[in-house]
């Protein structure tokens, strides 16, 4: 049974990518979807309650919601697909390099990916975006490089576990060079891999993108990010509950999604580690 | 026992001199200065350089760093750029407050967690089962922060049982420790589900189950106490995504700890007040783990004899 077939049987995973599909048309779609402009005020319309005029109410400036959620999966996604990026290629030259070079290199970024793996990772991206300064670019650096070290240490265990391979070792003596084996011979063995990874990564990244958000360090007003639109609904929040919390349900539902993706990627591609 | 502990604490040194190393070169390499950012961008020239030069930011990066070093080693942490205060005694005042909030949290999530996922594997495809692995996935892509905002709408403002924020009573810790504890929660009953799955496929479970013994003895006796290690594996490692999470909960909940201090210092780049209120989370999060560790020799007795 191949990868596909196995994936479609799978229920939790086919919601996922459903909404998935939905978060991305909603960012690609967002001037067409949405009602109003995100960034329109109509002050006399502050803390609008959900109706017919708002759907989903308005915030603290009159600006609708609904439109204000809409734009916002546009930074999520792409918050977390370039983040993810850096992740993963970083992770693939870092992880490449320990793994085939061996000896005392590998041992000393071993230890400093260990040091930063060590780190709780809220306060890592923390420390960052202090030295780089908030804004939108800089949190996807911080998010991206939060991912680094765990991606680094997937794809060295993996080189190591191939090098040892037949395969790889014949390639080798018929004098194949480095890159060689690496594009041919191990990094197919590494892609499914890192797709799942990747995956899960996104709904990590959407996480920690609205918690600098959130904290006021990550993306910057009057851009709508759902993170931002939770920290400006709290300061009205005893009044005017929906503000903060409608843009908190997009963040879940992006985050479900690419978690449930991410573990039915890893059930189909990777069938040894199902059952659990 | 002992020499472990010591040879333990004195393998942190490098992992926490690595941490401080790691946080300064950042700080360093990026752009973005302190000194600016304090004095305002009309400042002279000459006001920056005295102000770098009283700071000691015009030493290059490692001398600066062998100096922390120094410092860290004679127990002083420096001095807070904005409160102008020892960082030790701002760090003192805070870390109270969050140690209570974490190991509540802690404490709750392993309770609840450890509970829910042995009652699914007990019961596996039952409709407990289904709720608890539902409900695990909402637990894991909640942000936190909105949770507690939720929690606040709900206990606060609708049923006003409990306190929006502030610390100081055992009804002020709720609501956060809850919040904190959610994602947990939902880790370790996922995990708990699984391996007392595992275990109750063992033979001497069959065993046991054979020669008449109770259920609840089983259960007991045999599967959660050999499920235990990778259980308390986990609840080791989400000690550090509780420090993080604790950011969070304690900016939402108003909560007087180490992490609405550390946001405060990352505001004001407050980077002597940051390096410290990191190292204190870095030293917890190494102390936890060696706790972890020890408790391995408890729970089973071949990991003790080996040393």
């Amino acid at each position: 049974m191949d990868a596909w077939s196995r994936f479609r049987r799978n229920r939790l995973a086919l919601l996922g990518l459903l909404l998935v599909a939905v978060l991305t048309l909603s960012a690609a779609l967002a001037p067409w979807l949405a009602p109003y402009d995100p960034g329109r005020q109509s002050l006399i319309e502050k803390r609008a309650r959900p109706g017919a005029k708002y759907i989903l109410g308005a915030d603290e400036f009159g600006r609708d919601i609904l439109s204000r959620v809409i734009y916002g999966s546009r930074v999520a996604l792409l918050v977390g697909v370039l983040s993810a990026t850096i992740a993963v290629a970083g992770g693939l030259v870092l992880g490449m390099i320990a793994g085939f070079s061996g000896g005392w290199l590998d041992s000393l970024m071993m230890r400093g990916i260990e040091i930063l793996l060590a780190f709780p990772y809220l306060l890592l991206a923390l420390a960052i975006v202090a030295a780089l300064g908030p804004g939108s670019l800089n949190t996807t650096i911080a998010v991206g490089i939060w991912g680094v070290p765990a991606v680094t240490r997937i794809v060295r265990g993996s080189v190591l576990a191939l090098r040892e391979t037949e395969y790889v070792g014949a390639a080798r003596a018929l004098g194949a060079p480095v890159w060689a084996l690496l594009r041919r011979h191990i990094l197919p063995n590494i892609v499914p891999g890192l797709i799942v990874y990747a995956t899960l990564f996104m709904a990590n990244a959407i996480l920690l993108e609205a918690a600098l958000s959130f904290l006021g360090l990550g993306v910057q007003p009057p851009t709508a990010s759902w993170g931002l639109m939770v920290s400006t609904g709290r300061d009205v929040l005893l009044v005017a509950p929906h503000v903060a919390t409608v843009p908190g349900l997009a963040i879940m539902l992006a985050v479900l999604a690419f978690n449930l993706v991410g573990d039915g990627l890893r059930d189909a591609l990777d069938p040894r580690l199902r059952g659990s | 026992m002992l020499t472990f502990i010591v040879r333990r604490l004195l393998l942190a040194i490098p992992v926490l001199l690595g941490v401080v190393f790691v946080v300064m070169l950042t700080i360093d390499l990026l752009p973005g200065d302190a000194v600016t950012l304090m004095l305002g961008e009309h400042a002279t020239k000459d006001a920056v350089a005295r102000l770098r030069e009283h700071l000691g930011l015009d030493k290059p990066f490692l001398v600066r760093y062998l100096d922390y070093v120094g410092q860290l080693a004679r127990g002083d942490l420096g001095r807070s750029i904005q409160q102008n205060r020892p960082v030790g005694a701002e760090l003192a005042d805070a870390w109270p407050a969050t140690l209570e909030l974490t190991v509540a949290a802690l404490l709750l999530a392993a309770a609840v967690g450890i509970a829910a996922g042995a009652a699914s594997a007990v019961w596996p495809n039952s409709l407990f089962d289904a709720v608890a692995r539902l409900g695990s996935l909402f637990g894991l892509s909640m942000p936190i922060f909105w949770t507690g905002l939720v929690l606040i709408v709900i206990f606060s403002l609708w049923l006003n049982w409990l306190p929006v924020g502030g610390a100081g009573s055992l009804t002020h810790l709720i609501l956060p420790a809850v919040t904190l504890a959610l994602p947990s929660v939902a880790m370790i009953a996922r995990l708990t589900r699984s391996a007392v799955l595992d275990v109750l496929r063992e033979d001497y479970v069959r065993t046991a189950r054979a020669k008449g013994v109770g259920e609840v003895w089983v259960l007991g006796r045999h599967a959660l106490r050999n499920a235990l290690i990778p259980i308390i594996t986990l609840v080791g490692l989400q000690s550090g995504q509780l420090m993080g999470g604790a950011v969070l909960t304690e900016t939402v909940f108003a909560w007087p700890g180490l992490g609405r201090l550390m946001v405060k210092a990352i505001f004001a780049r407050d980077y002597v007040l940051l390096q410290g209120a990191v190292l204190v989370f870095a030293l917890a999060f190494v102390i936890i783990n060696l706790l972890v560790d020890l408790s391995y020799g408890l729970l089973d007795p071949r990991v003790g004899r080996q040393g």
